[in-house]
Order: C-alpha cells, then sequence, then structure tokens
C-alpha cells in the first residue's frame, strides 16, 4: 500500500491536541480520584450473610465511633466497601463487632494506610514517571545515533517523547472522568499500568523509528518524507498485529478477569491504544514536519 | 552439517519443553503415572511437585507497615537496633508457628520502618496482637519526696474539675505524670536472658532476670545510686513490682517476685525471651486480605488469561498460517518455562504480577509477528525460503532488541521505586519480556527450519 500519511499530519495534531486538551481539561476540573493507598485512610470490604444493610443503617451503626465522611459502596448484591478516616486495630475490632450486631458479615479485606505512606507513595510513583521517560528518551537518541543525518538522533528520542505525554494524559484524562463519575480510583495496579504504557508505546515508535533508520542506511538521506512515508507503509501492517495480539489478550482481561484487574486492563487498552496512534500518527509526521520547519528557518 | 545441529538442538528443545510443561502442571505427568503403575505393577515416581509460591493478594494475609520510634537510640546504633527488633519479631512469630514470615527492616527518610508479611493467616487480628505483644521492659527509679509531694497536691488540685477549667491551672500536666516513680534508661533492650525461679522458702514462682554487660554495668550504677528507695518494674506500662534496693548489686542478675502464678511466670519469661522490644513501635500501614478474595480473583483472572492465549493462537494461526502454527507451539513452550521459572526462583505471585505475565504473552507473540512480516517480505522479493528466514530474523532482531529493551528498562525502574505488590507485576513482566525473547528468537526459528525444509517450496501457500 501506498498511503501517504504525513500529508495530512496537520489533522492528526489537531485530533491529538483536541483529546489532550480534553485530557487536561478533566483533570483540572475533576481532579484525579487516588485510591487509599496515596490518601491514606480506610477501607473495609466485607460481605452480608443475609441482607445488606442500607447505606443509612450503617451509617448510624457507624456513628458512635466519630469516623467524620464515611464512603459507602455497595457491591454485587451481598457486598459493601466502606471508606473513612485511619483508625487503630482496637477501633477496627469494636467496629467490626458492631457491624456484626446489624447483619452478619465476613470481612474480605482491610486496609489501613498512614498519611505518611500514602505522601510517600505519590512521590515515589511521580517519582518513577520521570525517570522512566527520561531513561527512554536517552535510550532511543543512543539507540538512533547511527542516524543523525538529516534529523539529529537525539529528535527521535524527544518525538516520542511527546508522543508519550500523549500516550500518559489520556488515560489519566479519562480515568478522571471515570474517577468523578464512577468513583473509579486511581489505584497502584493503574499506576504500573501507566508505566507499562510507557514501555509498551515506545515499543511500536522504535519499530517505526527502526524501519526509517534502516530505509536511510540503504537509500541515503535525501527525500527524508519519502523515506518515512515509505518506512510507516511498510511496517503498519505489522504494527496494527501486534496492538490486535495484545488488545486481544486486554480485552479479555477486562471482561473475564477479576474486579481488581478491570480497570487495569482497561487503563492498558486506552493507553496502548494511544501508543499504537501515536507512534504512527504523532512520533513519525513529528520529525518530518520538524526537519521542514528546520529547514525553512535556514532558508530565512 | 546444519541439519544434524537443528536436529540436535530440537531434541534439546523438546526435552527442556517437557520438562518444563510437567514442572508448571505436574497434574497430567502424575495421572498418567498413576494410571500406568495401576495396570502394569510399575512404580513411575511423581514428577517433582512444587507448588507455586503465592502472594498475600492471592492466598489471604496480612501486611503490616511498623515506624520505629528510634527518639532514645543514638545515631550510629541505629541499624543495630532495628536489626535487633527485626530479629524478634520474628522469632515472635515463628514461637507461634506462622509459616514463612516475611520481617524487613526498610530505611528511608524520616523513622526506619519495619515490614511485616504473613501469609495464609487465618485470624489477622490475633497475630496483630501477637506482635505488638512483645512485652517494653524498663525499670524506673522513685522519685525525691518533694516532687511526689508536688505532682500529688496537683493532683488534687485538678481533681473533679471539668477541663475548660483544669487548663486554666498552671503546669496542669504534672498532674498526668507518673508521682513515684520516673523513667531511666535500663530498658529491655540489655536484657540477656530470663528464667523462671521459685523463691527458697515461699516456693513462689519469679522472675531470674539476666543483664549483659552494658546493662548490667548500668544495673550496678543504678542500684548504688538508690540504695534504699525502691526500684520499679514495669512491663509494657504496668507496674509489676518495685522492690526496695538494699545494696549495689554488680553481675546484672536481678529477681522479679510478685504473686505470679506459675502460668503466668512462665508467660513472662516467654515474652521476656522471645524479646523485649528496645523501642516502641506503632503501626502506620496495615492490610489484610481474607482468603476468599483473593482465590476468587485468581481464579477469574487464570480464565482470562487462557482465552485471552487461545484467542491470540487463533489469530496467529488464521493471519501467519504455518508459521502461525509454529509460532503458537512455541507459545505453549513459552508459557511453560515461565511458568517453571516462576517456580523455580520462586517468584512469588501477586494478582499485579500474573495481570504482568499475560501482558508478556501478547508481547511474546509480537517478536515473532515482526519476524514473520519480515519473512514474508524475503519472499515476496523472490528469495528461497530458508534464506528467508534467516534474513528475517536477521533483519527483526534490532527491533526486537532495541523496543525489548525499553520495556525492561521500565520494568527496572518499577522494581526499584515500588512497593512489593507493584515488585511482583515487574519482575513476572521483566521475566515473561526475557524469556520471550529467547522463545521467538531461538524455539520458533528452530521450529520452522526443522518443519520448512527444501521441499517446502512447493506448498508455499501454508505460508
Amino acid at each position: 500500500m501506498n498511503f501517504n500519511f504525513t500529508k495530512y499530519s496537520i489533522i492528526y495534531y489537531i485530533i491529538s491536541g483536541v483529546l489532550v486538551l480534553g485530557a487536561i481539561a478533566f483533570i483540572f476540573a475533576f481532579g484525579l480520584k487516588f485510591g487509599i493507598e496515596f490518601t491514606g485512610g480506610t477501607i473495609v470490604e466485607m460481605e452480608f450473610l443475609n441482607q445488606r444493610p442500607s447505606n443509612e443503617e450503617i451509617q448510624k451503626a457507624l456513628s458512635e465511633f466519630n469516623l467524620g465522611e464515611i464512603i459507602i459502596q455497595p457491591t454485587a448484591d451481598k457486598g459493601a466497601i466502606l471508606q473513612f478516616k485511619g483508625i487503630d486495630e482496637e477501633t477496627h475490632q469494636k467496629i467490626k463487632t458492631k457491624l456484626n450486631d446489624l447483619s452478619i458479615n465476613e470481612e474480605k479485606r482491610f486496609e489501613f494506610i498512614g498519611p505518611s505512606i500514602g505522601q510517600e507513595l505519590k512521590s515515589k510513583t511521580e517519582l518513577a514517571i520521570v525517570l522512566a521517560l527520561l531513561a527512554i528518551t536517552l535510550y532511543i537518541a543512543f539507540a538512533f545515533r547511527k542516524v543523525s543525518r538529516p534529523v539529529s538522533s537525539w529528535k527521535y528520542g524527544i518525538a516520542s517523547l511527546i508522543a508519550l505525554v500523549h500516550d500518559i494524559l489520556v488515560p489519566l484524562g479519562v480515568f478522571s472522568l471515570l474517577g468523578k463519575f464512577y468513583n473509579v480510583e486511581i489505584t497502584i495496579p493503574i499506576i504500573a499500568a501507566l508505566l507499562t504504557i510507557l514501555g509498551f508505546s515506545v515499543h511500536d515508535t522504535i519499530v517505526i523509528f527502526d524501519r526509517i533508520r534502516e530505509n536511510i542506511i540503504k537509500k541515503g538521506t535525501g527525500l527524508f518524507e519519502e523515506t518515512v512515508n515509505l518506512s510507516l507503509n511498510q511496517t503498519i501492517g505489522r504494527s496494527i498485529s501486534t496492538v490486535f495480539t495484545v488488545l486481544i489478550v486486554l480485552l479479555c482481561l477486562f471482561f473475564f478477569g477479576g474486579q481488581t484487574l478491570k480497570y487495569f486492563a482497561l487503563a492498558l487498552i486506552i493507553g496502548i491504544t494511544c501508543g499504537a496512534y501515536s507512534s504512527i500518527f504523532i512520533a513519525s509526521p513529528l520529525l518530518v514536519n520538524w526537519l521542514n520547519w528546520s529547514k525553512r528557518r535556514i532558508k530565512r | 552439517m546444519l541439519k544434524n545441529k537443528t536436529n540436535l538442538i530440537l531434541i534439546l528443545i523438546i526435552l527442556l519443553a517437557f520438562f518444563a510443561v510437567n514442572l508448571s502442571f505436574p497434574d497430567f505427568y502424575n495421572k498418567s503415572a498413576d494410571y500406568i503403575n495401576s495396570k502394569t505393577g510399575m512404580k513411575i515416581p511423581h514428577f517433582w511437585q512444587k507448588p507455586y509460591k503465592l502472594g498475600l493478594d492471592l492466598q489471604g494475609g496480612i501486611y503490616l507497615v511498623y515506624e520505629a520510634d528510634l527518639s532514645g537510640i543514638d545515631k550510629t546504633s541505629a541499624s543495630s537496633v532495628m536489626g535487633g527488633l527485626r530479629d524478634i519479631i520474628e522469632k515472635r512469630i515463628n514461637y507461634y508457628g506462622i509459616q514463612e514470615p516475611i520481617v524487613q527492616v526498610q530505611e528511608g527518610q524520616g523513622n526506619p520502618r519495619l515490614i511485616v508479611e504473613l501469609a495464609g493467616v487465618k485470624d489477622p487480628a490475633e497475630a496483630i496482637k501477637l506482635i505488638g505483644q512483645t512485652p517494653f521492659l524498663e525499670f524506673r527509679k522513685q522519685k525525691t519526696e518533694e516532687e511526689t509531694k508536688k505532682i500529688l497536691e496537683k493532683r488534687k488540685e485538678v481533681e473533679g474539675k471539668k477541663p475548660e477549667e483544669i487548663e486554666k491551672i498552671a503546669d496542669w500536666q504534672m498532674a498526668l505524670q507518673d508521682p513515684y516513680f520516673e523513667s531511666t534508661n535500663l530498658t529491655g533492650k540489655y536484657l540477656a536472658k530470663s528464667e523462671i525461679g521459685f523463691e527458697q522458702n515461699t516456693q513462689k514462682s519469679m522472675i531470674l532476670l539476666q543483664f549483659n554487660d552494658e546493662g548490667a554495668k548500668l544495673f550496678e550504677e543504678l542500684t548504688a545510686q538508690n540504695v534504699g528507695k525502691q526500684l520499679a518494674i514495669y512491663i509494657d506500662e504496668v507496674l509489676i513490682s518495685a522492690p526496695r534496693v538494699n545494696e549495689k548489686i554488680a553481675g546484672g542478675r536481678a529477681q522479679i517476685t510478685g504473686d505470679f502464678t506459675v502460668k503466668e511466670a512462665q508467660d513472662l519469661v516467654k515474652n521476656l525471651n522471645a524479646g523485649s522490644l528496645p523501642i516502641p513501635i506503632k503501626i502506620i500501614s496495615q492490610q489484610v486480605v481474607g482468603p476468599t478474595l483473593g482465590a476468587v480473583s485468581l481464579e477469574q483472572s487464570l480464565k482470562a488469561g487462557i482465552y485471552g492465549f487461545l484467542a491470540v493462537v487463533l489469530f496467529m494461526i488464521l493471519i501467519y498460517r504455518l508459521p502461525g502454527l509454529l509460532a503458537s507451539l512455541a507459545l505453549v513452550i513459552y508459557v511453560a518455562l515461565v511458568l517453571s521459572l516462576f517456580k523455580l526462583i520462586p517468584v512469588t505471585l501477586t494478582l499485579a504480577g500474573i495481570g504482568g505475565f499475560i501482558l508478556s504473552i501478547g508481547m511474546a507473540v509480537d517478536a515473532n509477528i515482526l519476524i514473520f512480516a519480515r519473512m514474508k517480505e524475503e519472499i515476496k522479493q523472490g528469495k528461497s525460503l530458508s534464506l528467508a528466514i534467516q534474513e528475517g530474523f536477521k533483519r527483526a532482531w534490532p527491533s526486537i532488541r532495541d523496543s525489548n529493551f525499553n520495556s525492561l528498562i521500565v520494568c527496572a525502574i518499577l522494581f526499584l521505586v515500588a512497593t512489593s505488590f507493584i515488585k511482583g507485576f515487574a519482575l513476572t513482566l521483566g521475566l515473561g519480556i526475557l524469556m520471550s525473547m529467547f522463545s521467538a528468537i531461538f524455539i520458533t526459528r528452530i521450529l520452522l527450519l526443522f518443519f520448512i525444509r527444501q521441499r517446502m517450496e512447493k506448498f508455499k501457500w501454508l505460508l
């Protein structure tokens, strides 16, 4: 096939621009709903044997403990997840007894995270993301050092960086939306998913860049735009196949997997799709546009 | 010749695959062995059965983080004190028969922490009580008479008043202090051993304490300074006994007498020996996962993984036909190899870790796809089959290498920076990626070389 990808690069930039701006807007408006691993607090998940009491009944039962705001989320038909501020073990046992008096239940999960740990986790995560982005950019610049003409290798690195930032912002925007309307939290697995997206997205980008590199070595450094288009056409089949196989696995996880992995899979699905899109329609055209732009500057 | 080398490697791979598959899923082998044994009377042994190591979120358990209060310790001995704390708590847990506990010190900014992971614990409340129960032994000396008088007076002042009125009284906090005794620095940290003993005349149980060298010195000083006064012994803030000091005691031996029943004395000695905590600790994070939750999640995720796997195999065969079939075979071997690796190392499988593994199955296919796409290109250009295969592998390698290395870098960062649950994810994903490179480059290639000979040129449609 011989589709001229780079001719319509403006359209791609607009689409991505809209998506990214939308994501940023959501994040500013709704914020990011972090799980208690980051905010600190207590989470109790229980399954009632008989009738699940109503939210008001539960609130009333727990009123004597001064827990402040209690978030109650019913799950399935007999379960419930309660979230409130941090408590100690003694209070925990008292609460357990009180709830058992209300309606017999089995405590399936109990988590208490002190605020200092939550804060620490947040900063560690931010560090991890920044490090990963940096490492990837440097690695690409290094791996493509042999093809510094006509586009210098660090430009390859920057182009992939821009694509990557796009790949992270869009899923975050979606989760900001989900957090606001469906109370979906950003937990540790979701963060792991984001970091994985970084790895995968670069994966696609590298395959394309690798083809560009090979074509430059074969055909010389002239006619860069044609070379890029040729490479894109050559790799599109493989890119689609690869993304497709990973998506199949992830879709299975999303629909059939356990509750905890559901949103993990969702994050990955969105991110990997974005990653594939950004590698083909953003990173590569960026190289061409950048070159043309700097050529025009020289002419002036 | 090339053919012989190929055959040899193929046989090696078959052996490896056999071993790996049976290590991962010993049931097939064992059931067949049993069947044969019953029919023929032979005694084929069962295959090595090693269970998977399951993380907390899969088999249920507790994950606790304690923060240690090092305010009384000087910086240089901090790490040995933390080490001692760790040992004591581990001994305590082992003592009560909890299997394979993990107790680790975690240094960082601020106070160091102690991480306790107990898998498969049925009653978490009991376990937490148990860990916290290690007694904090303290010797306190008597305050001077004036101090005692002052505090007692302050108490009378404050008695019966409401909180707002109390706040107006100067130094009202003094009323909260212990009027009789104040802390010294002789604590359980210096205890070498404790034993149960019996009083000579009354045969009542008593506790014999033996301090270590440093403790003995401190004890000697303390007793010398307080002859004629009481020395109070506190365990976990409760006054146990306050004997009067008759003379300076050297040698570091002390006795605690009181109204102990034999059982009480035995328990106390056990607790003291299992370790008096050298420093106070506080829970700052607690996660308890009931076992049923884990089992359900696990089952669902495994099912999802199997569906995903089958779907991928189907896809491969549809698009790439014969090489796709061979790649699927390589994929099965890949899964078996990775699972065997998980069993052998062993890698603790958490839910996130299984997610990572399932993901890596998708990635494993990718390397194959890269190679096949190349092969197709080469064939289109008119090259012969065996040349196309070789070129395909050679040309695809730089892409595979660069992109997988990148993913590995991300895994490494995740592994270093994150906590235990994510570490598992990074580890399984990383191992999965490494094995997938091996499987695609090595196993698929051998299979292809073996099955696709010159005469298959006629059957190009299969490709």
